[in-house]
């Protein structure tokens, strides 16, 4: 029989690991942003060790399913000497995963901005970094915002993965009330439900940041 | 840190075991889900709302929430249902599933590609709603939506890995318990990713080899 009570029951103990999922996926983004930048900016540099590399990272990260990355991060790192908590290893992870679909998602945002704009900041007498930072970065954004709030969205449904390398968060928490109460079907459908609304909010959030950004480039 | 490459020859047996069990998982996931896919596509477009709506919250579900946790519903809560399923059948049913909501996306976005005025056209000439569908829309709309579909049909060769979680006996399972058994956690983790990345360099390059004739086929017919 359907179990409502043990819902009820365990779903603040869900909520709260909840909060950890979205820890977990908001930081690796926002690591992942930096990384996915610097990737991009090398794959657009005229370097070839630069453009090589790029094209190296992102062919990776993106060839190779997220868990397995997270198995090598969780036992290999040990073995070259790095001991740090799993969950560490496992947002450096994530966050080394999107880098590299940000940087592809970020390349499109990077070639879409007006040489002009480049040249212009360059005459006014920008530094290269401060160009980067301040002109680049934030138009790259604009021009991308639907791409990157549907790879957040993206990395919120992948941070799931890290219950498998232990990490507590809202899968593994799950896990662990499922096995002990032997009723999985109530828990897994109750934390499919919370990924859910947690996804529904970025998107909703990145609409209406997406209205606010237009808005102000109408004008 | 010793690195030894004799644990993986001295199992080369199961290793292979895996990889077949993979490709099959993929293409069959692959497959059923294409078929999932437009069917959901064609239901959500030329049908009432009463059948769009459940549809539509399918896709929605499908696509907001994590694979995993849609592979334990399926595994671990199909006995609810009287759904015994084993862990190959339930990770083969979730990928088809789960490729489903999105080759549905890529499928519905393809029909509304095709120019109305066609449709009207064949409507006029006394052509049946399925059959505008077959010889009007679909080979239109294929070779413009074959780089989507491709694309998620390689996404969904990486996804395969996750159903190493429900002890289904794919590569990373097989591989994962090698190391587990021998400590070679090196060895083996990096090998189980130069495989992937192999296979996904060579599916990603056919791919693309796939959509240039095709669109050298577009090119020579004038629309």
């Amino acid at each position: 029989m359907f179990d409502v009570n043990l819902i009820i029951k365990s779903l603040p103990m869900l909520l709260q690991a909840s909060v950890w999922t979205v820890i977990y996926s908001l930081s690796s983004v926002a690591i992942g942003f930096c990384i996915g930048t610097l990737v991009c900016a090398a794959g657009l540099s005229s370097s070839r060790l630069g453009r090589g590399f790029s094209a190296f990272y992102v062919s990776f990260f993106r060839g190779v399913p997220l868990l397995v990355q997270l198995l090598i991060s969780y036992y290999c790192l040990p073995l070259i000497g790095v001991n740090v908590p799993s969950s560490v290893a496992a947002v450096g992870t994530l966050a080394l995963c999107t880098g590299a679909y940000l940087a592809e998602i970020l390349r499109g945002g990077f070639l879409g901005i007006p040489p002009g704009l480049i040249e212009a900041a360059r005459m006014v007498g920008l530094g290269r970094a401060r160009i980067l930072t301040r002109i680049e970065v934030p138009l790259a954004v604009r021009l991308t915002l639907p791409s990157l709030v549907n790879e957040t969205t993206m990395m919120v449904k992948a941070s799931s993965l890290i219950s498998v390398v232990g990490v507590l968060e809202l899968t593994r928490l799950a896990q662990n009330i499922a096995t002990s109460t032997f009723q999985p079907l109530e828990i897994y459908l109750t934390a499919g439900a919370i990924y859910f609304v947690i996804n529904g909010a970025i998107s909703l959030i990145g609409r209406f940041a997406e209205s606010r950004f237009r808005l102000e480039t109408a004008r | 840190m010793s690195f030894n490459p004799a644990i993986l020859t001295d199992n080369w047996r199961e290793i292979l075991d895996g990889m077949a069990l993979t490709i099959l998982i993929w293409v069959a996931g692959t497959a059923i889900g294409l078929v999932i896919g437009l069917a959901v596509a064609v239901l959500q477009l030329f049908t009432n709302r009463w059948l769009a709506a459940p549809l539509t919250l399918y896709v929605a579900v499908m696509r907001g929430t994590p694979f995993l946790i849609q592979l334990f519903v399926i595994y671990y809560g199909g006995p609810f249902f009287g759904l015994d399923l084993t862990p190959l059948t339930a990770g083969i049913a979730g990928l088809a599933l789960y490729g489903g909501a999105y080759f549905s996306e890529i499928f519905r976005a393809g029909f509304l590609s095709v120019p109305p005025g066609q449709i009207e056209a064949a409507r006029m000439m006394g052509i049946g709603r399925l059959d505008i569908v077959r010889h009007v829309q679909l080979p239109q709309m294929l070779v413009i939506i074959l780089p989507a579909l491709a694309n998620m049909t390689v996404l969904l060769s990486k996804e395969t890995a996750v159903l190493s979680v429900i002890t289904v006996n794919e590569l990373t399972s097989v591989v994962q318990s090698i190391g587990s058994t021998t400590f070679a956690f090196a060895e083996t983790l990096l090998f189980l990713a130069l495989v992937y990345w192999a296979f996904l360099e060579i599916v990603t390059a056919a791919a693309r080899r796939l959509e240039k004739r095709v669109g050298r086929f577009m090119l020579r017919t004038p629309s």
